[in-house]
């Protein structure tokens, strides 16, 4: 089994399960698409999938290996995008870019990656003076300057104009077409093809605790 | 799987990436050293200007006041990577966590305690200390100052998380800083008192080699927890 899989997961944030009984399984070039009412763990659980967060209960396995067996090795093969971007206010586009990119052993695909993005003409413009959505775009520019084989992104097309959101869909079909993996948490829409549906709201509610008088 | 060679590579990215931001945002290492200048130029005029006296207290004067200005700079360290999301993206590289958080040590002390032992010469002049004990002073400062940013930085990874987490940093790391203050102050009154200054000296390496293996580690399991 070569799948990205998650068995009964539960997730504890603040003394209360989040989620519980929670499963997935993702094989190379498919797409995840959670949906759920706000507060219903979709973040939690990407955090829970880059290995930023622990589970209370249950395993993640890459390829039949926990993915807490060997931590680095999990962070080098994925892409995590939150709702931060990362972008330094004093560094240029281009020098933003470039930074993470070399720190993943990519670098040599910057270029395209702006181009992707349709930054190539912002590429000197300090990160201060970038709006929100071109601040977007810069993170999103990260997950093809340096290849990952796995995508988790949060939220990706917040702030995002209509022509940013389909070259975002189109930099996903082209990643899964060579094999990867992607798992998105939105509310807009967002064009992933045929993906895989999780709903966090229809999992069976976490046990009440029992009351002890 | 990470390599050697891109574990180098990834530390030394780190490093330039800090000392570019440090050389865009010069404010704040300027901050540091006027800080230490300004602030040790105000003995004179609170114990008196007698020269005597000055020259017996001025290494203790330059140790505690280097020793405040590293503490001024320390919340920045993690703060702006902490809430601009860098950190959460550093944690997610192939380097390993501890290593990064060396690496930006380093930078700190590049860009905070090199110039604080850059402009000792000037305050020792100031106060009339002996040229004797000038070189063991900037020596002690040279093994001195990296433990005063290791120490320093494990505080300011553990109140990332808190509220008012700057007004926390002193109160954690000022105890800490006492064994780098004394074997520091130690050295220089030793060189000036003509007995040797030797084993202050090598009690403060160890403290820095003591500092340099648990401050990756303890640093590394803090931004973690904050992270969480």
């Amino acid at each position: 089994m070569a799948d990205f899989e998650g068995r009964s997961l539960r997730c504890r944030r603040g003394g209360r399960d989040v989620f519980a009984g929670l499963s997935f399984a993702l094989p190379p070039g498919g797409a995840l698409l959670l949906t759920g009412p706000n507060g219903s763990g979709k973040s939690s659980l990407l955090r829970l999938m880059a290995g930023l967060l622990r589970p209370a209960d249950g395993e993640l396995l890459w390829e039949d290996r926990p993915i807490d067996e060997a931590p680095e090795a999990h962070a080098a093969r994925l892409h995590y995008l939150g709702h931060l971007d990362a972008v330094k206010p004093v560094l240029s586009v281009a020098e933003n870019l470039r930074f993470w990119a070399d720190l993943r052993g990519g670098g040599e695909s910057v270029d395209a990656a702006l181009e992707a993005f349709a930054l190539t003409e912002l590429a000197a413009v300090p990160g201060r003076l970038l709006s929100a959505g071109q601040r977007r775009r810069l993170a999103l520019a990260r997950l093809v300057a340096a290849p990952a084989e796995l995508w988790l992104l949060d939220e990706p097309s917040v702030g995002l104009d209509h022509a940013s959101v389909g070259r975002l869909a189109a930099a996903i079909a082209e990643h899964r077409a060579g094999g990867g993996r992607v798992v998105v948490a939105t509310h807009t829409a967002l064009d992933l093809g045929d993906p895989q549906r999780l709903s966090l709201d229809a999992l069976p509610p976490p046990p009440l605790p029992e009351m002890v008088w | 799987m990470v390599t050697g060679d891109g574990v180098v590579r990834g530390f030394l990215l780190i490093i330039a990436r800090d000392l570019r931001l440090a050389l865009r945002q010069r404010a704040d290492a300027w901050l540091a050293v006027l800080f230490f200048v300004l602030t040790a130029a105000l003995f004179p005029f609170g114990v008196g200007p007698e020269p005597n006296l000055l020259a017996r207290i001025a290494p203790g004067i330059i140790w505690v006041v280097a020793l405040l200005a590293v503490l001024l700079s320390l919340e920045r360290l993690f703060l702006a990577d902490y809430e601009d999301g860098s950190l959460e993206q550093l944690l997610l590289s192939p380097l390993p966590l501890e290593l990064a958080v060396l690496a930006k040590v380093l930078a700190h002390w590049l860009t905070t305690g090199l110039p604080l032992i850059a402009a000792a010469p000037l305050l020792a002049v100031l106060f009339h200390m002996d040229f004797a004990g000038l070189g063991v002073l900037l020596l002690a400062m040279l093994l001195g100052t990296p433990t005063l940013s290791l120490v320093g930085a494990v505080g300011a990874a553990l109140t990332l998380g808190a509220r008012r987490g700057g007004v926390l940093i002193p109160l954690l790391v000022l105890p800490l800083y006492v064994p780098a203050l004394i074997f520091g102050v130690g050295a220089t009154d030793a060189a000036l008192l003509g007995l040797a200054a030797r084993p202050h000296l090598l009690l403060l390496g160890a403290v820095l080699l003591v500092m340099l293996v648990v401050t990756p580690l303890a640093g590394a399991a803090a931004l973690r927890q904050a992270l969480e």
